[in-house]
Protein backbone atom coordinates (compact mmCIF):
# COMPACT_ATOMS: atom_id res chain seq x y z
CA UNK A 1 0.00 0.00 0.00
CA UNK A 2 0.97 3.57 -0.76
CA UNK A 3 2.49 5.45 2.34
CA UNK A 4 1.40 8.95 3.52
CA UNK A 5 4.50 10.72 3.59
CA UNK A 6 6.10 12.95 6.08
CA UNK A 7 8.76 15.76 5.26
CA UNK A 8 10.80 17.82 7.26
CA UNK A 9 11.81 21.07 5.92
CA UNK A 10 14.66 23.11 6.32
CA UNK A 11 15.10 26.77 5.66
CA UNK A 12 18.34 26.99 4.33
CA UNK A 13 20.34 30.67 4.52
CA UNK A 14 23.74 30.90 2.58
CA UNK A 15 24.36 27.52 2.57
CA UNK A 16 23.52 27.21 6.62
CA UNK A 17 19.97 26.27 8.14
CA UNK A 18 18.55 29.22 9.57
CA UNK A 19 16.17 28.06 12.67
CA UNK A 20 17.61 27.19 15.53
CA UNK A 21 18.35 23.87 16.11
CA UNK A 22 19.48 22.25 19.44
CA UNK A 23 20.22 18.31 18.43
CA UNK A 24 22.03 16.66 20.15
CA UNK A 25 25.06 14.98 19.12
CA UNK A 26 25.51 17.20 15.87
CA UNK A 27 28.52 19.49 16.47
CA UNK A 28 27.48 22.10 14.02
CA UNK A 29 24.12 22.72 14.31
CA UNK A 30 23.86 25.12 11.19
CA UNK A 31 25.26 22.31 8.75
CA UNK A 32 22.10 21.51 6.62
CA UNK A 33 23.30 17.95 5.71
CA UNK A 34 24.62 16.84 9.02
CA UNK A 35 20.69 17.36 10.09
CA UNK A 36 19.06 15.97 6.99
CA UNK A 37 21.29 12.58 7.58
CA UNK A 38 19.75 12.55 11.12
CA UNK A 39 16.14 12.91 9.53
CA UNK A 40 16.56 10.23 6.61
CA UNK A 41 17.60 8.04 10.44
CA UNK A 42 14.35 8.74 12.01
CA UNK A 43 12.40 8.04 8.96
CA UNK A 44 11.79 11.13 7.18
CA UNK A 45 10.85 9.66 3.40
CA UNK A 46 11.79 12.74 1.95
CA UNK A 47 13.60 16.04 2.85
CA UNK A 48 12.40 19.82 1.80
CA UNK A 49 15.28 22.61 1.18
CA UNK A 50 13.80 25.71 0.96
CA UNK A 51 16.79 28.84 0.06
CA UNK A 52 15.68 32.07 1.47
CA UNK A 53 19.14 33.73 0.93
CA UNK A 54 18.52 36.78 -0.93
CA UNK A 55 22.41 37.20 -2.80
CA UNK A 56 22.76 37.93 -6.53
CA UNK A 57 24.64 34.65 -6.98
CA UNK A 58 22.32 32.36 -5.45
CA UNK A 59 22.43 29.62 -7.78
CA UNK A 60 26.13 28.85 -7.54
CA UNK A 61 25.48 28.62 -3.86
CA UNK A 62 22.38 26.38 -4.13
CA UNK A 63 23.74 24.10 -6.59
CA UNK A 64 27.31 23.34 -4.30
CA UNK A 65 24.91 22.77 -1.16
CA UNK A 66 22.42 20.34 -3.58
CA UNK A 67 25.93 18.57 -4.69
CA UNK A 68 26.47 17.91 -0.91
CA UNK A 69 23.42 16.97 -0.42
CA UNK A 70 22.82 14.63 -3.65
CA UNK A 71 26.19 12.19 -2.72
CA UNK A 72 25.03 12.08 1.15
CA UNK A 73 21.58 12.27 1.19
CA UNK A 74 19.78 8.33 0.82
CA UNK A 75 15.84 9.80 -0.02
CA UNK A 76 14.48 11.93 -2.70
CA UNK A 77 14.61 15.93 -1.64
CA UNK A 78 13.26 18.89 -3.05
CA UNK A 79 14.63 22.23 -4.00
CA UNK A 80 13.34 25.12 -3.93
CA UNK A 81 13.46 29.08 -3.42
CA UNK A 82 14.12 32.02 -6.11
CA UNK A 83 13.44 29.29 -9.27
CA UNK A 84 12.08 31.35 -11.85
CA UNK A 85 13.64 29.90 -14.86
CA UNK A 86 14.13 27.08 -16.68
CA UNK A 87 17.86 27.45 -16.81
CA UNK A 88 17.30 28.03 -12.64
CA UNK A 89 15.75 24.37 -12.52
CA UNK A 90 17.98 22.67 -15.10
CA UNK A 91 20.93 24.20 -12.96
CA UNK A 92 19.34 22.70 -9.65
CA UNK A 93 18.46 19.39 -11.27
CA UNK A 94 22.14 18.67 -12.53
CA UNK A 95 23.27 19.45 -9.29
CA UNK A 96 21.47 16.45 -8.36
CA UNK A 97 18.09 17.63 -6.67
CA UNK A 98 15.10 15.12 -7.30
CA UNK A 99 12.76 17.63 -7.45
CA UNK A 100 12.44 21.86 -7.66
CA UNK A 101 9.90 23.46 -6.11
CA UNK A 102 8.59 26.76 -8.03
CA UNK A 103 6.25 29.37 -6.38
CA UNK A 104 6.21 33.35 -7.36
CA UNK A 105 7.64 32.53 -10.57
CA UNK A 106 4.79 30.12 -11.72
CA UNK A 107 2.06 32.33 -10.84
CA UNK A 108 4.01 34.97 -12.88
CA UNK A 109 4.07 32.89 -15.93
CA UNK A 110 2.39 29.65 -15.71
CA UNK A 111 3.82 28.06 -18.95
CA UNK A 112 7.46 28.14 -16.84
CA UNK A 113 5.64 24.70 -15.26
CA UNK A 114 5.28 23.36 -18.88
CA UNK A 115 8.58 24.00 -20.10
CA UNK A 116 9.65 22.22 -16.85
CA UNK A 117 7.53 19.54 -16.78
CA UNK A 118 8.47 18.46 -20.29
CA UNK A 119 11.87 19.00 -20.06
CA UNK A 120 12.52 16.51 -16.72
CA UNK A 121 9.71 14.94 -16.47
CA UNK A 122 6.45 16.43 -14.08
CA UNK A 123 8.12 13.70 -10.88
CA UNK A 124 10.06 16.82 -10.40
CA UNK A 125 8.04 19.96 -10.39
CA UNK A 126 6.55 20.78 -7.06
CA UNK A 127 4.30 23.92 -7.25
CA UNK A 128 4.11 25.59 -3.91
CA UNK A 129 1.34 27.31 -3.14
CA UNK A 130 1.00 29.65 -0.37
CA UNK A 131 -3.22 30.32 0.54
CA UNK A 132 -5.39 32.74 3.11
CA UNK A 133 -8.09 32.45 4.01
CA UNK A 134 -10.70 36.19 3.05
CA UNK A 135 -14.25 36.22 3.20
CA UNK A 136 -14.67 32.80 3.24
CA UNK A 137 -13.06 32.65 0.27
CA UNK A 138 -9.06 30.95 -0.16
CA UNK A 139 -6.91 33.05 -1.90
CA UNK A 140 -3.28 32.47 -3.61
CA UNK A 141 -0.65 35.07 -2.23
CA UNK A 142 2.87 35.13 -3.89
CA UNK A 143 6.21 37.01 -3.12
CA UNK A 144 6.12 34.82 0.20
CA UNK A 145 2.95 35.69 0.93
CA UNK A 146 3.05 39.23 0.57
CA UNK A 147 1.26 39.67 -2.95
CA UNK A 148 -2.44 38.73 -3.15
CA UNK A 149 -2.79 37.20 -6.68
CA UNK A 150 -6.51 37.50 -6.24
CA UNK A 151 -5.81 33.79 -7.90
CA UNK A 152 -9.18 31.33 -5.87
CA UNK A 153 -6.81 28.37 -4.50
CA UNK A 154 -9.02 25.93 -6.21
CA UNK A 155 -8.81 26.97 -9.71
CA UNK A 156 -4.76 27.95 -9.64
CA UNK A 157 -4.03 24.29 -8.42
CA UNK A 158 -6.44 22.84 -10.48
CA UNK A 159 -4.55 24.66 -13.69
CA UNK A 160 -1.50 23.53 -12.40
CA UNK A 161 -2.17 20.00 -12.18
CA UNK A 162 -3.64 20.59 -16.03
CA UNK A 163 -0.47 22.42 -16.98
CA UNK A 164 1.98 19.07 -16.00
CA UNK A 165 2.50 20.03 -11.99
CA UNK A 166 3.95 17.11 -10.42
CA UNK A 167 3.05 17.68 -6.73
CA UNK A 168 1.13 20.76 -4.67
CA UNK A 169 2.90 21.73 -1.47
CA UNK A 170 -0.28 23.46 -0.15
CA UNK A 171 0.41 26.05 2.97
CA UNK A 172 -2.26 27.51 4.56
CA UNK A 173 -1.00 31.33 6.11
CA UNK A 174 -3.69 31.27 8.05
CA UNK A 175 -2.31 27.96 10.03
CA UNK A 176 1.75 28.25 9.45
CA UNK A 177 3.18 28.74 12.85
CA UNK A 178 -0.02 28.41 14.73
CA UNK A 179 1.11 24.75 15.72
CA UNK A 180 -3.11 24.83 15.72
CA UNK A 181 -3.31 22.02 13.21
CA UNK A 182 -3.31 21.84 9.36
CA UNK A 183 -6.16 24.05 7.26
CA UNK A 184 -8.15 20.51 7.03
CA UNK A 185 -11.04 21.58 5.16
CA UNK A 186 -9.20 23.02 2.21
CA UNK A 187 -6.25 20.81 1.65
CA UNK A 188 -9.05 17.60 1.59
CA UNK A 189 -11.22 19.98 -1.32
CA UNK A 190 -8.11 20.46 -3.08
CA UNK A 191 -6.48 17.01 -2.79
CA UNK A 192 -9.72 15.61 -4.16
CA UNK A 193 -9.97 17.77 -7.08
CA UNK A 194 -6.67 17.32 -8.56
CA UNK A 195 -5.25 14.04 -9.93
CA UNK A 196 -1.49 14.52 -8.29
CA UNK A 197 -0.54 14.24 -5.09
CA UNK A 198 -1.37 17.13 -2.38
CA UNK A 199 1.43 18.25 0.14
CA UNK A 200 -0.70 19.91 3.61
CA UNK A 201 2.09 22.36 5.39
CA UNK A 202 1.48 24.87 8.05
CA UNK A 203 -0.01 24.68 11.62
CA UNK A 204 1.80 21.21 12.26
CA UNK A 205 1.99 21.41 16.43
CA UNK A 206 1.33 17.76 17.27
CA UNK A 207 1.41 14.26 16.30
CA UNK A 208 -3.09 14.43 16.47
CA UNK A 209 -2.56 17.02 14.02
CA UNK A 210 -1.01 14.58 11.38
CA UNK A 211 -3.51 12.18 12.11
CA UNK A 212 -6.45 14.19 11.37
CA UNK A 213 -4.76 15.39 8.12
CA UNK A 214 -4.43 12.08 7.32
CA UNK A 215 -7.96 10.63 8.75
CA UNK A 216 -9.88 13.31 7.00
CA UNK A 217 -8.22 14.53 4.21
CA UNK A 218 -6.56 12.77 1.24
CA UNK A 219 -3.66 14.70 1.85
CA UNK A 220 -0.71 12.30 0.13
CA UNK A 221 1.63 14.16 2.88
CA UNK A 222 2.34 16.40 5.75
CA UNK A 223 5.28 18.84 5.72
CA UNK A 224 6.56 20.91 8.84
CA UNK A 225 9.91 22.09 10.02
CA UNK A 226 9.91 24.04 13.36
CA UNK A 227 8.45 21.18 15.41
CA UNK A 228 10.89 18.30 13.77
CA UNK A 229 13.73 20.97 14.37
CA UNK A 230 13.13 21.81 18.20
CA UNK A 231 12.12 18.15 18.92
CA UNK A 232 8.68 19.46 19.99
CA UNK A 233 7.66 15.84 17.47
CA UNK A 234 10.01 13.52 16.76
CA UNK A 235 9.64 11.80 13.91
CA UNK A 236 10.00 8.18 15.04
CA UNK A 237 7.39 8.76 17.26
CA UNK A 238 4.87 10.04 15.31
CA UNK A 239 5.55 7.62 12.57
CA UNK A 240 5.15 5.11 15.29
CA UNK A 241 2.31 6.53 16.81
CA UNK A 242 0.02 7.13 13.29
CA UNK A 243 1.08 3.20 12.77
CA UNK A 244 -1.44 2.56 15.47
CA UNK A 245 -4.48 4.50 13.87
CA UNK A 246 -3.71 2.00 10.97
CA UNK A 247 -2.79 5.13 8.84
CA UNK A 248 -0.06 3.69 5.98
CA UNK A 249 2.89 4.60 7.67
CA UNK A 250 6.87 3.68 5.94
CA UNK B 1 34.36 -2.22 -12.45
CA UNK B 2 30.48 -1.19 -12.15
CA UNK B 3 29.74 0.29 -15.69
CA UNK B 4 26.88 2.53 -15.83
CA UNK B 5 25.31 2.35 -19.24
CA UNK B 6 25.36 6.35 -20.43
CA UNK B 7 23.05 7.02 -23.28
CA UNK B 8 21.73 10.74 -21.82
CA UNK B 9 18.67 9.84 -20.16
CA UNK B 10 18.35 11.06 -15.86
CA UNK B 11 19.41 10.16 -13.17
CA UNK B 12 22.72 8.84 -13.75
CA UNK B 13 24.69 10.71 -11.13
CA UNK B 14 22.12 9.72 -8.37
CA UNK B 15 22.69 5.92 -9.16
CA UNK B 16 26.55 7.06 -9.00
CA UNK B 17 26.57 8.71 -6.09
CA UNK B 18 24.62 5.60 -3.99
CA UNK B 19 27.63 2.96 -5.05
CA UNK B 20 30.05 5.91 -4.21
CA UNK B 21 28.33 5.77 -0.66
CA UNK B 22 28.90 1.85 -0.75
CA UNK B 23 32.48 2.56 -1.08
CA UNK B 24 32.35 1.44 -5.30
CA UNK B 25 33.84 3.18 -8.08
CA UNK B 26 31.83 2.82 -11.04
CA UNK B 27 32.47 4.41 -15.02
CA UNK B 28 29.67 5.88 -17.21
CA UNK B 29 30.27 4.67 -20.86
CA UNK B 30 27.98 3.94 -24.01
CA UNK B 31 31.44 1.91 -25.38
CA UNK B 32 30.90 -1.59 -26.34
CA UNK B 33 34.19 -2.91 -25.40
CA UNK B 34 33.73 -1.25 -21.76
CA UNK B 35 30.63 -2.55 -21.19
CA UNK B 36 31.58 -6.11 -22.41
CA UNK B 37 34.44 -5.83 -20.18
CA UNK B 38 32.32 -4.69 -17.07
CA UNK B 39 31.53 -7.02 -14.39
CA UNK B 40 27.93 -5.53 -13.88
CA UNK B 41 25.85 -3.33 -14.92
CA UNK B 42 23.47 -0.53 -14.27
CA UNK B 43 20.77 0.40 -16.64
CA UNK B 44 19.53 3.49 -15.36
CA UNK B 45 17.20 5.91 -16.54
CA UNK B 46 14.31 9.01 -16.32
CA UNK B 47 12.59 10.43 -19.05
CA UNK B 48 10.45 9.41 -21.84
CA UNK B 49 10.65 6.17 -23.28
CA UNK B 50 10.85 6.47 -26.93
CA UNK B 51 13.09 9.45 -25.96
CA UNK B 52 15.62 6.86 -24.46
CA UNK B 53 14.98 4.39 -27.11
CA UNK B 54 16.20 6.48 -29.45
CA UNK B 55 19.33 7.29 -28.12
CA UNK B 56 20.20 4.06 -27.32
CA UNK B 57 19.55 3.32 -30.92
CA UNK B 58 22.09 6.01 -31.41
CA UNK B 59 24.64 4.27 -29.71
CA UNK B 60 23.84 1.21 -31.43
CA UNK B 61 23.02 -0.04 -27.45
CA UNK B 62 19.67 -2.02 -29.10
CA UNK B 63 22.37 -4.96 -30.52
CA UNK B 64 24.43 -5.04 -27.93
CA UNK B 65 22.63 -5.00 -24.04
CA UNK B 66 20.42 -8.20 -25.36
CA UNK B 67 23.91 -9.84 -25.66
CA UNK B 68 24.99 -8.81 -22.26
CA UNK B 69 26.12 -11.99 -20.33
CA UNK B 70 27.16 -10.64 -16.82
CA UNK B 71 24.53 -8.97 -14.48
CA UNK B 72 22.61 -6.25 -15.49
CA UNK B 73 20.55 -4.20 -13.46
CA UNK B 74 17.64 -1.79 -15.14
CA UNK B 75 16.23 0.80 -13.04
CA UNK B 76 12.75 3.02 -13.63
CA UNK B 77 12.91 3.35 -17.42
CA UNK B 78 16.00 1.36 -17.41
CA UNK B 79 14.08 -1.53 -16.76
CA UNK B 80 10.66 -0.87 -18.92
CA UNK B 81 13.58 -0.30 -21.86
CA UNK B 82 14.30 -4.06 -20.93
CA UNK B 83 10.53 -4.99 -21.86
CA UNK B 84 8.72 -5.61 -25.11
CA UNK B 85 7.44 -2.73 -25.80
CA UNK B 86 5.98 0.70 -24.57
CA UNK B 87 3.15 2.08 -24.72
CA UNK B 88 4.93 5.98 -24.34
CA UNK B 89 5.39 7.24 -27.35
CA UNK B 90 4.28 3.42 -28.61
CA UNK B 91 8.03 2.13 -29.01
CA UNK B 92 9.33 -0.90 -29.15
CA UNK B 93 12.31 -1.88 -26.40
CA UNK B 94 14.70 -4.45 -25.84
CA UNK B 95 12.71 -7.54 -25.77
CA UNK B 96 14.46 -9.01 -22.53
CA UNK B 97 11.21 -9.56 -19.92
CA UNK B 98 8.54 -10.99 -21.94
CA UNK B 99 5.92 -8.20 -20.79
CA UNK B 100 4.98 -5.12 -22.59
CA UNK B 101 5.12 -1.66 -20.58
CA UNK B 102 1.07 0.39 -19.97
CA UNK B 103 0.07 3.75 -18.86
CA UNK B 104 -1.40 4.10 -15.86
CA UNK B 105 -5.66 4.96 -15.43
CA UNK B 106 -5.46 7.51 -13.42
CA UNK B 107 -8.25 6.62 -10.82
CA UNK B 108 -5.39 7.41 -8.35
CA UNK B 109 -2.87 9.79 -8.24
CA UNK B 110 -0.22 9.19 -11.46
CA UNK B 111 2.61 9.31 -11.16
CA UNK B 112 2.44 6.61 -8.68
CA UNK B 113 4.91 8.88 -6.27
CA UNK B 114 5.69 7.61 -2.79
CA UNK B 115 6.63 4.53 -0.63
CA UNK B 116 5.39 1.38 -1.22
CA UNK B 117 5.75 -2.44 -0.80
CA UNK B 118 6.02 -5.72 -2.78
CA UNK B 119 4.84 -9.11 -2.76
CA UNK B 120 8.46 -10.56 -3.14
CA UNK B 121 9.08 -14.04 -4.91
CA UNK B 122 12.74 -15.39 -3.75
CA UNK B 123 15.67 -13.77 -5.99
CA UNK B 124 18.75 -13.34 -4.77
CA UNK B 125 18.17 -9.69 -5.51
CA UNK B 126 15.85 -9.47 -2.34
CA UNK B 127 17.99 -11.47 0.10
CA UNK B 128 17.58 -9.90 3.25
CA UNK B 129 14.41 -7.64 2.34
CA UNK B 130 10.95 -8.50 3.23
CA UNK B 131 7.29 -7.86 1.66
CA UNK B 132 6.56 -5.20 4.58
CA UNK B 133 9.79 -3.10 3.03
CA UNK B 134 9.18 0.01 1.40
CA UNK B 135 10.97 1.29 -1.66
CA UNK B 136 10.44 4.85 -2.99
CA UNK B 137 8.73 4.66 -6.62
CA UNK B 138 7.45 7.40 -9.10
CA UNK B 139 6.51 6.03 -12.86
CA UNK B 140 3.20 7.34 -14.90
CA UNK B 141 3.70 3.96 -16.76
CA UNK B 142 4.46 0.30 -15.63
CA UNK B 143 5.31 -3.12 -16.99
CA UNK B 144 2.36 -5.69 -16.43
CA UNK B 145 2.67 -8.57 -14.30
CA UNK B 146 4.36 -11.71 -15.95
CA UNK B 147 6.19 -15.43 -15.48
CA UNK B 148 9.70 -12.67 -15.33
CA UNK B 149 8.01 -11.09 -12.84
CA UNK B 150 10.14 -11.55 -8.97
CA UNK B 151 7.85 -8.96 -6.78
CA UNK B 152 4.54 -7.30 -7.59
CA UNK B 153 3.18 -3.81 -6.36
CA UNK B 154 -0.46 -3.18 -6.10
CA UNK B 155 -1.16 0.34 -7.50
CA UNK B 156 -4.29 0.97 -9.64
CA UNK B 157 -4.31 -2.66 -10.78
CA UNK B 158 -0.76 -5.29 -9.79
CA UNK B 159 2.32 -4.49 -11.72
CA UNK B 160 5.75 -5.82 -12.00
CA UNK B 161 7.91 -3.79 -9.05
CA UNK B 162 10.74 -5.81 -10.04
CA UNK B 163 11.80 -8.65 -13.18
CA UNK B 164 14.32 -11.04 -13.76
CA UNK B 165 14.82 -13.32 -16.70
CA UNK B 166 18.52 -15.11 -16.76
CA UNK B 167 21.45 -12.54 -16.05
CA UNK B 168 19.43 -9.36 -16.32
CA UNK B 169 17.21 -7.95 -13.47
CA UNK B 170 14.82 -4.53 -13.46
CA UNK B 171 13.55 -2.59 -10.68
CA UNK B 172 10.68 -0.12 -11.34
CA UNK B 173 11.65 1.64 -8.11
CA UNK B 174 14.35 3.61 -7.51
CA UNK B 175 17.28 1.65 -5.06
CA UNK B 176 19.32 4.51 -5.22
CA UNK B 177 16.72 6.76 -3.45
CA UNK B 178 15.04 4.37 -1.24
CA UNK B 179 17.25 4.67 2.39
CA UNK B 180 19.07 1.84 3.67
CA UNK B 181 16.66 -1.13 1.96
CA UNK B 182 17.63 0.78 -1.23
CA UNK B 183 20.90 -0.08 -0.49
CA UNK B 184 20.88 -3.56 0.45
CA UNK B 185 19.35 -4.39 -2.80
CA UNK B 186 21.96 -2.38 -4.73
CA UNK B 187 24.21 -4.49 -2.30
CA UNK B 188 22.64 -7.68 -3.17
CA UNK B 189 22.95 -7.29 -7.11
CA UNK B 190 26.52 -5.99 -6.79
CA UNK B 191 27.47 -9.80 -4.93
CA UNK B 192 25.50 -11.39 -7.67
Amino acid sequence: MLKKRIIPCLDIQNGRTVKGINFEGIRDAGDPIELAKRYVKEGADEIVFLDISATNDKRKTICSLVEKIASEITIPFTVGGGISSLEDAQAVIQAGADKISINSAAIRRPELIQEISNRFGKQCVVVAVDIKKINEDWIVFSNGGRLNTELRAIDWCKKISRLGGGEILLTSMNNDGTKAGFALEITDQIARIVSIPVIASGGAGSIEDFKLLFTQTKASAGLAASIFHYQEVELQALKNELKTFQIPIR
Amino acid sequence: MIALIDYGAGNIRSVQNALTRLGIESKLTNQADELRAADKIIFPGVGDASFAMNQIREYQLDTLIPTLTQPVLGICLGMQLLCNSSEEGTTDALGIFNTSVKEFQPILNVPHTGWNSCEIKSSPLFNGISSDDDFYFVHSFYAEVCTDTIATCDYIEPFSAALQKSNFFGVQFHPEKSAEIGSKLIQNFLEL
